[in-house]
């Protein structure tokens, strides 16, 4: 038993924060809201040079081979800068996706071109049928879709695009239909289903990471803006109710991020099993975004519901996350039809599940 | 990160269930808030000692096992699935002992540890007076050096366990000329000294859980100084580092009420409830869920060789917004019947001890630091938000 990152781990979060913090700044992401993509190139290029995307595709595929606890560090960087290009998508969900097609021996030569593209840069987007829409859809080159439990792999040319307007500017979201047709299948009924359901996993999760990330830096913008303004002579931070509005988010993401670890060791050791860790993720990490939202906001007074102010790229970014790859709803649902089974493990004693089934102890 | 039990760890689990489902009393205990209750608790106190179970983490030289953190959330786990009695000693084990170990001499660990260990001394803490409650620098009972002893005079308020304990650990002014947290000096005063006063007040539930001190002309040996004279403070900040964190609030005491309140909740789901208990049930899940997870992953830090941050200050308020909400929303589920004080063997098995929990969890937003305090301490020291 040890709850903790390994040094090699924090380095290499340490790395990828540097260059997510330099590379990403407010100014650079209000730049591309004029732009017809969306998208920094030169960003993807430099996180494509570091081996991100394929960095939780084993090193036989052309990946680093590492895992989701290797990588949940730097998701929740990704979301401390809003970051707008999906990284975290790629490295968290589409690339396990193809991982796993590969691994079962599914469809044909296209899965690793697909992951190949997606290696050397290119966008590669999963649709998930619990969500509506697709991020960054018109710049995907490859797409991996659902229609009932198939899952589907097509190139750009073979599906139609109709994008929507995001409330979060960073956002360039697209619904994307497709002819389902055994050409372009990958995976039918229960081998479909079961690839669904780990990328669903994967996808709440990646998405939690990002929730808590982006919280803190609401928090940290907060608390310069309260320190700088003054009021009565006085900093507005030195006021009790401005210092409690901060504390209450503080303790929301001091307690949300182990659950996010837990769920990220348990979706990576056991992805059958991971469901109701990575719900109660999901669900904590949306609570402390949106209190954040909502606290942070209201601590940046009217200057908070301006369009000058940066903190609506993550006010609005925490509004959008909170609600995909399920929302809190289907959340707890998942987790309230677990409570009430009969022989649900609760208790002291069953944190980790049972302490003495054989694939829980030990070497 | 590898979050699976070591074949020594689940050995040693399997040691604590044997031991505790062979010696947990079958009954529960009267409440240790009265006199017939606090000498059951007593005896509990020195059957646990007898197995080496009454605090594991100690060295074995002082009745414990040597055992690191996360064998003591084990045990913790263990003893509240076990529904094993509430540790009457707690101020002592919990928060005194932990202080003993790090800034007393090897005569007063001698002196002190053993007999807390068998529960022939139970404590009880006085760090409040009247003018000195969420602010503790304003202290003023005050510890006058004369030769070999301290004369203690002066007052202490909400001094938990003090009516039936047998001593009592606080802060007192050593320095007559100090002011605010200079001049403090925590010493250890036996409750039946000449010159003390104990006068107990009833809690909320009727019981006098907790009392005044008078101290009038006390006089002590030198020998009971913990510390340094005029170190108080200091030490006194780490104890209340001790009592709002890991230990005194172990996370299996709110897992296995979560356990129950589901327990409630599935009994009563066929009915028509008010549609915001299914959410609370989940969060009161979920959120003990959360304080396990964030205790194993202290303790990791520590054993680890880490040391806590500025953000252990979150836990007190977690821990005691997590209580009050698995109490109203049991008291929500027994409906109109939530107002019996069960009183008959049939209403404890209908209604439980939900409403004593119910009751104790009002006071733990305001005990060990108010939350509006804990708030204070966590935007100013975590967050790093101006004071004035």
């Amino acid at each position: 038993m040890n709850f903790t990152f390994t040094e090699d781990q924090q380095m290499f979060a340490e790395a990828a924060r540097s260059v997510l913090t330099a590379e990403v700044t407010s100014d650079r992401i209000r730049e591309r809201w004029s732009t017809a993509s969306g998208l920094d190139r030169s960003l993807l290029k430099q996180v494509q040079e570091l081996g991100l995307p394929g960095m939780l595709v084993p090193e036989a595929l052309g990946g680093l081979g590492l895992g989701q606890t290797d990588f949940v560090m730097m998701a929740q960087t990704c979301g401390y800068v809003a970051c707008p290009e999906p990284i975290v998508e790629q490295v968290m969900v589409t690339a396990p996706l193809l991982v796993d097609v590969l691994d079962k021996g599914l469809g044909d030569g296209s899965v690793q071109t697909a992951l190949d593209a997606l290696q050397s840069g290119a966008l590669v987007a999963t649709g998930h049928p619990i969500n509506p829409f697709i991020n960054f859809a018109e710049q995907a080159e490859w797409f991996l879709l659902g229609h009932g439990e198939g899952l589907y792999l097509l190139p750009a040319n073979a599906v139609t695009v109709k994008p929507s307007k995001s409330v979060d500017p960073s956002r360039r979201i697209a619904e994307v239909t497709f002819e389902a047709t055994d050409a372009h299948c990958l995976a039918k009924g229960e081998s479909g289903a079961a690839l669904w359901r780990a990328t669903l996993n994967r996808g709440a999760l990646a998405t939690a990471a990002q929730l808590v990330g982006l919280a803190q830096a609401m928090i940290d913008q907060s608390v310069r803006y309260t320190t700088d303004r003054e009021q009565f002579g006085k900093a507005v931070g030195a006021n009790q109710a401005v210092k409690h509005l901060l504390a209450d988010v503080a303790v929301q993401i001091e307690y949300a991020k182990p659950v996010i670890y837990r769920a990220a060791y348990t979706a990576e050791i056991s992805p059958t099993r991971a469901d109701l860790a990575v719900s109660h993720a999901k669900v904590a990490a949306a609570r402390a975004a949106l209190l954040a939202s909502r606290h942070c906001l209201q601590a940046h007074g009217a200057m908070g519901y301006t369009w000058e102010c940066d903190l609506q790229i993550w006010v609005k970014r925490a509004w959008a996350l909170a609600r995909e790859w399920g929302d809190e709803g289907f959340h707890k649902n998942r987790i309230h039809e677990w409570l009430l089974r009969p022989n649900a493990l609760l208790g002291p004693d069953l944190t980790f599940g049972r302490g003495s089934i054989t694939d829980s102890v030990a070497a | 990160m590898d979050l699976r039990y070591t074949q020594e760890q689940i050995a040693f689990r399997d040691e604590v269930r044997s031991w505790l489902e062979a010696n947990v009393p079958k009954t529960p205990l009267p409440s240790f808030d009265t006199a017939e209750g606090f000498e059951a608790h007593r005896a509990w106190e020195r059957t646990l000692a007898q197995g080496n179970w009454g605090m594991v983490t100690w060295p074995e030289a002082f009745g414990g096992r040597g055992c690191d953190l996360l064998e003591w959330l084990i045990f913790e786990e263990e003893y509240y699935r076990a529904g094993a009695p509430l540790r009457v000693n707690q101020n002592g084990i919990f928060l005194l002992a932990p202080t003993l170990m790090e800034y007393g001499t090897e005569a007063q660990k001698a002196r002190f540890i053993p007999a807390m260990a068998k529960g022939d001394e139970i404590w009880a803490q006085g760090w409040s007076e009247p003018n000195a409650g969420s602010d503790m620098a304003a202290i003023r009972c005050r510890a006058v050096r004369d030769g070999d002893d301290f004369v203690i005079s002066g007052q202490k308020i909400w001094s938990t366990r003090a009516v039936y304990a047998d001593w009592v650990f606080g802060l007192f002014r050593t320095d007559p000329a100090s002011e605010r947290h200079h001049g403090l000096s925590k010493i250890l005063v036996p409750l039946n000294a000449e010159g003390i006063t104990v006068r107990p007040i009833p809690q909320l539930n009727g019981l006098p859980g907790f009392a005044e001190i008078f101290f009038d002309e006390v006089r002590v040996p030198a020998f009971n100084l913990l510390g340094g004279e005029g170190e108080g403070w200091r030490i006194a900040m780490a104890t209340a580092g001790f009592e709002r964190g890991l230990m005194l609030r172990s996370p299996a005491r709110f897992q296995q009420a979560a356990k129950r309140l589901v327990e409630l909740y599935r009994s009563r789901s066929n009915e028509v409830l008010d549609p915001t208990i299914e959410d609370a049930v989940l969060r009161c899940y979920m959120d003990a869920e959360a304080y396990a997870l964030s205790t194993y992953q202290t303790a990791s830090l520590l054993c680890g060789g880490g040391s806590i941050g500025p953000e252990a200050s979150c836990n007190k308020i977690f821990w005691s917004e997590l209580d009050l909400l698995i109490h109203e929303t049991a008291m929500k589920l027994l409906g109109a019947r939530a107002e019996i004080e069960p009183q008959t063997a049939q209403e404890f098995v209908d209604l439980g001890t939900w409403l004593d929990g119910f009751m104790f969890a009002q006071s733990g937003p305001i005990y060990a630091g108010t939350n509006e305090i804990q708030r204070n301490i966590i935007a100013e020291r975590m967050l790093g938000m101006p004071r004035k």
